[in-house]
């Protein structure tokens, strides 16, 4: 019995190894390509280990594309997409989950709609709205589409669901009027859901592709993800170059996740579905 | 005092959902009938719009460049949903198992998660090079990964793949991890093997979660855009091979500027998304198992 089963594990780790090697060699090959020569990296047969780590590539990609603007623009991005999302689907879920008002179930229907739709539907609209107000190539146009959450307000509302009733009635019994019960005592209740919230909002406003390519033609005002791609078409078979620039496009993030890693892969999997 | 509190709490009611309510409207709901109304319009000088009819659509259905970007992205969910949801489940059963070092191998297959699609498209696409490419040196092909018509879909998918089986591994983990012990312990007694056990307690108990991520997987394929974009530029001989429906969209509107037949495009994904998934919901009732 103790050797199948430790057979079975070693299986286990063999298959689970091999795989890990899999998901963890693009990222090396990327380290290693930045720090190679061009020509170092058009040879063949490849060298594995670049025969010089230079830095050349890294100060192309940060010549051609403003690195300083892009994390700048996508730390706002992502901190007013959160502050928005949190504080808006906050209220609007504790609204639709604990408070009575007429027409509260058209007005959910109104979130449910959005949730269904992609959001390529909006999009043009939405780009048309913000040219007109003269907004694009603004913090605030990157921030727009993500103002209020949909998603956020679903998701805040089964977190408020699940608070039993009698912990805000013990709060209007204290004196609390409705808004006092929600920001003391049942937003605090639910600081792991929001704090899911928050890591979708961040993994997704910065892996957001098309929107800040719309709204953001500048290259001073342009998110990491939309920077890489001019990146892209501008060096197309300088390889070290374009491997610099996704690496200084994914560190910040690497380095957060390294460091939260279980409330992203928590935050990520409680959100799971959308 | 209780018709007092109930006042208030109305008045409360619409104050707490007001700012996601307006958003929505301004944001999402006028947008929604804008685009339709646009698909209905031709795009004018100066901005300016004039009602067509359904002659966008008649223009869509006429070209082959349409049809053949609604095949990609229907092809693309063929090669990358029924695999990327069976590694996932096989990965998940992986991770379930009684070993050390479980969450170092969950945060590395989670890790494509949260690197941009961008960044991701491009190493690959830096791999995946015909002539420097480290897959054609490992292999010892000169395959055109990226340029050739026949391949070049297969090679987005084998990506999108690589991006997705860990998230959906660890969202059907947890799925499997809520299944009560005493189903095992029960079955053990009757003298089922681990295999049995599988396919008689884990698949039928884990099938709602599947569900969801099957159907998650088939939303995002449908509307792919950003790795076909990043992998396939728009100079490959390969790109009417690749384009997916919402690269089209993204070609017609921003960079053709043809906003009214762009929108056919949307409104036509939208409606082949409801009609899958509508698909799914029926097809669920056969197979997902909802008691617990």
């Amino acid at each position: 019995m103790t050797i199948k089963k430790s057979s079975s594990n070693i299986l286990t780790y063999v298959v689970l190894g091999a795989g890990a090697i899999l998901m963890l060699f693009p990222f090396v090959w990327m380290v290693l390509t930045a720090f190679k020569s061009n020509f170092e990296a058009m040879q063949i047969p490849p060298t594995i280990l670049p025969s010089q780590w230079n830095l050349d590539a890294f100060k192309k990609a940060m010549d051609s594309l403003p690195f300083a603007n892009l994390y700048i623009n996508t730390a706002l991005l992502i901190f007013f997409r959160i502050i928005c999302a949190v504080v808006f689907s906050s209220m609007a879920g504790y609204g639709f989950a604990k408070l009575a008002f007429p027409g509260k179930n058209l007005l959910f229907g109104i979130v449910l709609i959005q949730m269904m739709l992609p959001s390529q539907i909006f999009i043009i609209p939405q780009y048309q709205m913000l040219a007109s107000m003269g907004l694009t190539n603004t913090i605030f146009a990157l921030v727009f589409p993500g103002l209020v959450s949909a998603f956020g307000t679903f998701f805040l509302r089964q977190a408020y669901l699940g608070i039993p009733d009698e912990i805000s009635e013990a709060a209007y019994l204290d004196g609390c009027n409705t808004w006092q019960a929600f920001v003391k005592v049942m937003f605090p209740l639910t600081t792991a859901a929001s704090a899911a919230l928050a890591v979708f909002t961040a993994v997704f406003a910065y892996g957001d592709l098309m929107w800040p390519l719309i709204a953001n033609t500048d290259l001073t005002m342009m998110t990491l993800a939309s920077g890489l791609s001019t990146l892209n078409g501008q060096f197309t078979t300088n390889f070290p170059v374009l491997m610099a620039g996704s690496l200084l496009a994914m560190a910040p993030m690497l380095v957060l996740y390294m460091i939260f890693q279980r409330q992203f892969i928590e935050g990520v999997a409680m959100t799971g579905g959308k | 005092m209780k018709n007092k509190q109930r006042g208030n709490n109305m008045m409360w009611g619409y104050i707490m959902v007001g700012p996601t309510i307006l958003g929505l409207l301004i944001l999402n709901i006028y947008p929604f009938i804008d685009t339709i109304r646009l698909s209905l319009s031709a795009t004018k000088a100066f901005g300016a719009y004039e009602f067509v009819g359904l002659q966008n659509y008649m223009d869509m259905f006429a070209s082959t460049e349409f049809w053949k970007a609604t095949w990609n992205s229907i092809w693309f969910c063929v090669l990358t949903v029924p695999v990327g949801v069976f590694l996932a489940l096989l990965l998940a059963i992986l991770l379930n198992a009684n070993i050390k070092g479980k969450s170092i191998f969950r945060t590395i297959y989670f890790l494509p998660m949260v690197v941009a699609p961008a960044a991701v498209a491009m190493v690959w696409k830096w791999m995946f090079n015909a002539e420097f490419g480290i897959i054609n040196s490992l292999l010892g092909t000169r395959i055109k990964w990226i340029t050739d018509p026949s391949i070049v879909l297969f090679t987005c998918a084998v990506v999108s793949v690589w991006s997705s089986v860990g998230y959906d591994a660890i969202l059907l983990l947890s799925g499997i991890q809520n299944i009560s012990k005493s189903y095992y312990e029960a079955a053990s007694l009757d003298g089922a093997g681990p295999i049995k056990q599988f396919f008689t307690i884990t698949i039928p108990m884990v099938s709602p979660t599947l569900f969801v991520v099957l159907i998650m997987r088939l939303m995002a394929s449908l509307k792919v855009y950003d790795l076909i974009y990043m992998m396939v530029d728009q100079s490959n001989p390969a790109l009417t091979d690749a384009q997916s429906l919402m690269y089209l969209f993204y070609r017609e509107s921003f960079i053709a500027g043809n906003k009214g037949y762009a929108s056919a495009i949307v409104i036509w994904t939208v409606l082949l998304i409801g009609v899958v998934t509508a698909i799914q919901f029926i097809g669920q009732k056969k197979w997902v198992n909802y008691e617990v």
